[in-house]
């Protein structure tokens, strides 16, 4: 009963010829997207970063399978994705030591399994309960597995971790994998295989019904379904996921530690997924992509960029609770009915205020870092390529004038654009 | 012996009695509005920084009053202006939202006194020992914060029993769709439920602040144990959140006075031999040292042998 629809639904069920070759269109396009990337952007720390990116995709995909099309929300997804790279690490320490012949192009699968274990092992407590019960279990558990894992210094290597070297397995066709570029495709590639097996998993009938339970779970327990078995499934489901996440993690990066299962690194994948959008099955990977490009360049500018993130996450609950993908998705029908014009000058008004919310907020925040914790540093700081002194007045005068006058037309113009959108759509209703 | 036991059960009731003070307010917030705050430890640690900014200031005792107060009004702002426009979006979205919040508290917290541990000290009315067990002196602080707990407890307790408002929140406990329908301004009880819920929350952080150590991590370090009291306690129970505030705190304190490790019970046996192999990873490891997964560990046997907790009704 308190399992009120909150997710929009993601896709249509009918899916017409045209449809059906758009959807192998989209895949042929992805893979490709995949295959160039490397040409485009080239640099070392891109192609790093790429890793990076497809590594969070699967994570936060997994993560979905959970919270869009469950409805299960969970605060210790993180524990997969960690005990997915152990097992992946002492498997490819293994295998280096000669135990196994093993290619490195199949570890993943390693840490899938190992996920998939974990996955089962601790879905059998956790999926007793849902909703907020659910919630609080994950919690527990995170916690468990890693005060735990500081203990079991065998298995977790204490507060270093483990480390391997990928290129010690057997080789995989005179592959070496040691430049990162090797490794970004074998990234890619399971990224690709991971998001297509997902994709496919909520057409599934098996899917439908992970969706019937997230909406009303009492009217599915009536027709005839276990819901707490479904709630397994695909929690061990979505554990294997985040295991071959874990798995991909361990491959970029030759070390895994007990942080890395953590409450921060939960955190991080419900930040992804939500500022996303979990009502689609998009959303997580747009999601993932930015929040890992924003952890890079608003780490490189502040040091309190992790409040940037907050905030945006904050706001994305309050105002849009789709996610980018649901505001994206929401332009769908003014798209075909070519009404785009109509619309776009209005966001457009709406964009301009909220930047300079934005920027105002930030001078503020920025100031007050400044004022007490930097204060060793001097009052001189540049922000916008303007330079303050935050004893005095003015930064703080200016952001306060900038942010509020800011918020305040964001709200106004918002209404507006909300207006023009919701004209244009009883348009395409009646007419 | 004796000595470490009685110790021990003193501060065991202290911390249990700590914990209380939060999973109450968390507890009325949860069976009133549905939605559990999982920023509670968050405006704890709120608590905290507030009483030890104003106690450097102005002196501890009215920071003692301020802080809370301080905390209770921006627990309101955040209930009247944050919470009440994600309510229509749902449950899953008011607990994401109160997520959102341990992350812009925990960040604002370390914009302003960074990640260093602050200096908030016993202030020096109540610096010194109060009595004498065997040959430990008992801080009189920790001796007054105990009193202020059990003072709160009881001053909570008449407040339910014996007054109107504490009457809806009684009702509200078993039916809460029930005094919606009598006509009660619900929105203004939810709003002063979640002000006196987090200032109760911000009162341990001010004076538990200086027996713990006051830093930006507090909040992250006692939040999932505030939630494993709470589900251990049962969901929207005063009586189990009592019972397990106090359960747990007697665990934790006592685990941390035993240095007592398989190694020590085995000895130099045959078993002994033998699974000094087998669990070479946890031979030598202390009760002491697994203090920190006992409340976990608590949890999940719980949730395998009463998955509603120890005093819980409803299942949610």
């Amino acid at each position: 009963m308190s399992q009120t629809r909150t997710l929009p639904h993601s896709g249509a069920v009918g899916v017409s010829r045209t449809g059906a070759l758009a959807r192998y269109a989209m895949w042929v396009a992805l893979a490709a997207v995949f295959l160039l990337l490397p040409y485009v952007f080239g640099s070392r720390l891109a192609l790093s970063t790429m890793s990076l990116m497809g590594t969070m995709i699967v994570f936060a995909l997994s993560y979905n399978m959970l919270l869009g099309q469950t409805g299960l929300l969970s605060f210790g997804h993180a524990v997969f994705f960690g005990l997915g790279g152990f097992v992946t690490v002492h498997v490819l320490n293994m295998a280096s030591s000669g135990a196994w012949a093993l290619p490195l192009p199949l570890f993943p699968v390693v840490g899938g399994l190992g996920g998939l274990f974990f996955g089962a092992l601790f879905g059998a407590i956790a999926t007793k309960r849902a909703a907020t019960a659910f919630a609080m279990i994950t919690l527990g558990i995170g916690e468990l597995v890693v005060s735990s894992a500081l203990i079991l210094r065998r298995f977790f290597g204490g507060e270093e971790g483990i480390t391997t070297d990928r290129t010690e397995v057997m080789s995989f066709f005179g592959y070496s994998f040691g430049p990162q570029l090797q490794v970004y495709y074998l990234i890619a590639g399971w990224c690709f295989i991971s998001i297509a097996v997902m994709y496919a998993i909520t057409r599934t009938p098996f899917g439908r019904i992970c969706n019937a339970v997230r909406d009303n779970a009492q009217r599915t327990a009536f027709i005839g379904y276990d819901t707490n078995r479904v709630r397994f499934i695909a929690f061990s489901l979505s554990g294997l996921f985040a295991g071959v996440a874990g798995g991909l993690s361990v491959i970029n990066f030759e070390i895994v530690n007990a942080a890395q299962m953590g409450a921060v690194e939960s955190g991080t994948v419900v930040l992804m997924t939500y500022i996303g959008g979990v009502g689609n099955f998009a959303g997580p990977i747009i999601g993932a992509i930015l929040v890992t490009w924003l952890q890079l360049i608003l780490s490189d500018a502040t040091q309190i960029w992790p409040l940037y993130v907050g905030l945006l996450f904050i706001g994305m609950v309050m105002f849009a609770p789709g996610g980018i993908a649901g505001l994206l998705a929401m332009q769908g029908p003014v798209i075909a009915a070519g009404k785009l014009h109509r619309v776009l000058p209005w966001y457009l008004l709406a964009l301009v205020p909220g930047v300079v919310a934005v920027i105002g907020l930030s001078i503020i925040a920025e100031a007050m870092h400044q004022f007490s914790i930097r204060a060793a540093y001097g009052p001189n700081i540049t922000l916008y390529s303007m330079p303050f002194d935050v004893t005095s007045p003015w930064p703080w005068l200016t952001g306060l004038a900038l942010a509020a006058a800011g918020i305040w037309l964001f709200l106004r113009a918002g209404r507006l654009a909300r207006d023009a959108y919701d004209e244009v759509i009883a348009e395409g209703r009646t007419g | 012996m004796l000595e470490i036991i009685l110790v021990s059960a003193l501060n065991g009731v202290l911390y249990g009695m700590l914990l209380f003070l939060m999973a109450s307010g968390l507890t009325v917030i949860f069976s009133l509005m549905g939605v559990l705050n999982l920023a509670h430890a968050s405006f704890y640690m709120l608590g905290a920084f507030f009483g030890f900014e104003i106690s450097r200031r102005l002196g501890f005792w009215p920071a003692l009053v301020i802080a809370p107060v301080l905390v209770a009004m921006i627990g309101m702002a955040v209930e009247r202006y944050g919470l009440r426009r994600v309510h229509r979006h749902g449950h899953v979205a008011e607990l994401l939202f109160t997520f959102g919040l341990t992350f812009v508290i925990k960040e604002f917290v370390e914009m302003v006194w960074g990640k260093l541990p602050a200096d908030y000290r016993v202030p020096s009315a109540l610096d010194f020992p109060a009595f004498t067990l065997f040959s430990t002196n008992y801080p009189a602080f920790r001796l007054f914060v105990l009193l202020i707990s059990i003072g709160i407890f009881l001053a909570l307790l008449l407040v339910i029993k014996r007054t109107r408002i504490g009457l809806i929140v009684q009702a509200a406990l078993t039916h809460p769709g029930m005094v919606g329908m009598l006509g009660h301004n619900v929105d203004r009880i939810f709003m002063l439920v979640f002000g006196v819920g987090v200032g109760l929350a911000a009162i341990a952080g001010v004076i538990a602040g200086p027996i713990l150590i006051t830093q930006s991590s507090m909040a992250m370090l006692l939040g999932p144990i505030l939630f494993v009291v709470v589900v251990v306690g049962g969901l929207g129970s005063l009586g189990g959140a009592f019972a397990a505030s106090l359960l747990i705190g007697l665990v934790q304190t006592f685990a941390v006075a035993f240095n007592v490790s398989l190694a020590d019970l085995f000895g130099n046996t045959a078993v002994g031999a033998v699974l000094s192999v087998w669990l070479s990873d946890i031979w030598r490891v202390t009760v002491a040292q697994v203090a920190p997964i006992l409340p976990y560990l608590l949890l999940v046997l719980i949730l395998i042998f009463r998955p509603r907790g120890l005093m819980g009704t409803r299942d949610t």
